[in-house]
């Protein structure tokens, strides 16, 4: 449970953060258990396999944070993490996938 | 991968089989329903010796203390359902204190798997945030990957517990195997990066009040001969965690020994006038710094340890170095002026001479202190010393001469009552040339209580010196001080008599208390061989001092 409002949440800063992770089961449970033992709330997050299905890529949107930066180390130790780029809330990959969600 | 003739084999048997080519001769188990295949085939194994525990808490720690005892990944087994869950707390207490271990449990056969089946639990999900890694098998031929896979991962980078659960028909299916994987090692680490240890070794060839803080990591990656040597030659004073104990002698002219809440005042009083503080395999954990803060508030910071989350986790380095401790030292040392920093090293002598850690009772067999010492003079430093979880724990911490690495076995991070007696069983496995002493506490010591006979049946020689105070002395402590000796829950009113205890699971027993003698009696129980359990009453008044109150400034310590 995230203790701020939703007033309060649309007013905090976004980060984007891009996983590259293998693609098999319970790796998206490994990469937000993370956040979740955290009480680190994930506002969005998008996964699809690329390339021969092998890997996934993972999109997780998450408020900045003065806890972003060891989050996006402890992903990075993470077995069947292989990448963790970080972008700012511009990213257009929500933006473009909003209009599912209106 | 060697070529070999092709066997038809099961997946149990492909595991046993990997297990004894990893090198592993002991493990520590139970078996239930669906384990039983793997249990069936290490059976036939003339190499392994399977060390039955009576709860699989205590297999888990049996094979915790092997790995703390050796350095190298150990196992253990549990079926699947409540054998798995039992097994939860020791694998915790293996990631927080950074210990390889392999454990291997039973899962319902795949096609089950999610249908609440008996003993069915997702002891996948349970385990991902208490180990480094773990993996669901899905057949046969991929324990072939997994298994090394399993070793390498526990004992590489920074050690950690590396759960594989098998599924039943996984264990059952036969598949044909014509060659088998080399055994999982750790992998080699990249070298540290030479730039910023020039600018480590400038910072402390500069400061004028630098100081060494020891962590666990110096003993996972035996760099204890090169800390020492660095402490030395730069004329470091030098502190340690409760897991880096025995790194550098305590008795050696630098050591200022435990830093933080039970820490000697000397110890926290020269970090809070430090100007460089040199982090080697340490954490920066709450009951090392006490509020951060104020920990060592005029301090530059240089910290070095082998995983990159750990450099500014909790205070923010001016030089963080990632890289195995040894490697570092090895590059830094040379690179360190020799200096004798007269100045500091005799203010640090003055506090010490003012604020020593006092033990009253030292040389009084029958205090907890006394006991300690004297159970330390009956012995040398090749004996191997574990305890449970308590005040007990902090007065071994503070009062026994450790000056060996690997020496000190004891739960740091979880901080697990219940964790001696089967350490210290595990260790006695390891190293059956050693006399393994387990401090324990009334309070700990009934929480594994049970692998008294595994001690028993295997004959191992473990010394239990049971410091009975009848209550939960460390809560007992905290209610007295804090919650205004509202003393609640934490004072026993009934005890069982723990020498019929010990002697009912096949124990020889000494109680200190009807001994004329203590120290004869001691004497003459840890010289003999075998599990032996040396009870003594302790005054429930007795506090472990000095103390900084939990979120207060290191400086600010009570008593002592």
């Amino acid at each position: 449970m995230n203790a701020i409002s939703q007033a309060e949440n649309k007013a905090l800063a976004r980060a984007v953060l891009e996983l590259d992770v293998n693609n098999h089961a319970g790796v998206m449970s490994h990469v937000v258990s993370m956040f979740s033992r955290r009480a680190y709330n994930v506002e969005g997050i998008l996964c699809m396999p690329v390339g021969n299905g092998s890997t996934s890529r993972v999109w997780l949107m998450v408020n900045e944070d003065g806890r972003l930066e060891q989050m996006v180390k402890q992903l990075e130790k993470l077995e069947d993490v292989l990448a963790v780029r970080r972008h700012g809330a511009e990213h257009e990959v929500f933006e473009r996938l909003a209009e599912f969600f209106r | 991968m060697a070529m070999q003739t092709t066997e038809t084999l099961t997946g149990a048997q492909i595991v046993v089989r990997l297990l004894e080519r990893q090198g592993v001769r002991t493990l520590s188990g139970i078996p239930g329903g669906a384990i039983l295949p793997i249990y069936d085939a290490l059976s036939q194994s003339t190499l392994i010796h399977h060390v039955l525990a009576r709860h699989e808490q205590g297999a888990g720690f049996i094979a915790q203390g092997m790995a703390r005892a050796t350095g190298l990944p150990a196992v253990c087994l549990a079926s699947s359902g409540p054998g798995a869950t039992n097994l939860l707390t020791a694998i915790a207490d293996a990631k927080l204190d950074s210990i390889p271990l392999v454990a291997i449990t039973g899962q319902v056969p795949k096609a089950m798997i999610g249908t609440d089946a008996f003993q069915e639990v997702d002891t996948y999900g349970l385990t991902i945030p208490i180990t480094k890694h773990n993996f669901l098998v899905n057949s046969a031929d991929d324990l072939l990957e997994v298994i090394p896979r399993a070793f390498r991962l526990a004992a590489s980078g920074r050690p950690g517990p590396v759960l594989v659960d098998i599924p039943k028909d996984v264990q059952n299916q036969s598949i044909e195997v014509s060659e088998w994987p080399q055994p999982g090692v750790a992998d080699p680490m990249p070298a540290p990066d030479a730039e910023l240890i020039a600018r480590a070794a400038a910072m402390i060839n500069e400061a004028e009040r630098p100081m060494l803080y020891l962590g666990g990591g110096v003993v996972h990656s035996g760099a204890s001969e090169l800390a020492v040597a660095l402490a030395e030659k730069a004329g470091l004073p030098t502190v340690m965690t409760l897991m880096a104990l025995g790194a550098m002698p305590v008795d050696h002219a630098l050591s200022l020994g435990m830093l933080g809440m039970h820490g000697a005042r000397c110890t926290n009083f020269a970090l809070d006038e430090c100007d460089l503080l040199i982090a080697v395999g340490a954490r920066f954990d709450d009951r090392a710094t006490g509020k951060v803060a104020a920990f060592c508030p005029q301090a530059k910071i240089i910290h070095i340890d082998i995983d990159p989350a750990e450099l500014g986790k909790i205070k923010a380095a001016h030089v963080g170095i990632a890289g195995d401790v040894k490697a570092v030292l090895k590059m830094l040392s040379p690179e360190v002026d020799a200096q004798l920093r007269k100045r500091w090293l005799s203010h640090v002598a003055s506090l010490k001479a003012a604020h020593p850690l006092r033990m009253p009772g030292i040389d009084d067999p029958r205090t907890h202190y006394g006991l300690i010492r004297a159970v330390a003079d009956c012995l040398d430093d090749e004996a191997t010393i574990a305890t449970d979880v308590g005040q007990h724990q902090m007065w071994v911490a503070q009062a026994y001469p450790l000056r060996r690495p690997r020496q000190w076995l004891t739960s740091g991070g979880l901080g697990t009552m219940g964790f001696g007696l089967p350490a210290a069983i595990g260790a006695a496995l390891a190293e059956p040339e050693r006399t393994v002493v387990c401090f324990t506490g009334d309070g700990s010591i009934l929480m594994n209580v049970q692998e008294f006979v595994t001690a028993a049946e295997e004959g191992v020689n473990v010394k239990v010196i049971l410091m009975n105070n009848a209550s939960l002395g460390l809560v007992f402590q905290q209610q007295t001080m804090f919650y205004g000796e509202r003393i609640f829950a934490s004072k026993f009113k009934g005890q069982p008599d723990f020498i019929k205890v010990a002697e009912g699971f096949g124990f020889a027993t000494v109680d200190l208390d009807k001994e004329s003698d203590p120290r004869a009696a001691l004497a003459a129980a840890l010289s003999s061989h075998g599990p032996t359990l040396i009870h003594a009453s302790i005054d429930m008044r007795e506090q472990v001092l000095p103390m900084v109150a939990p979120g207060a400034a290191n400086k600010d310590m009570i008593g002592g």
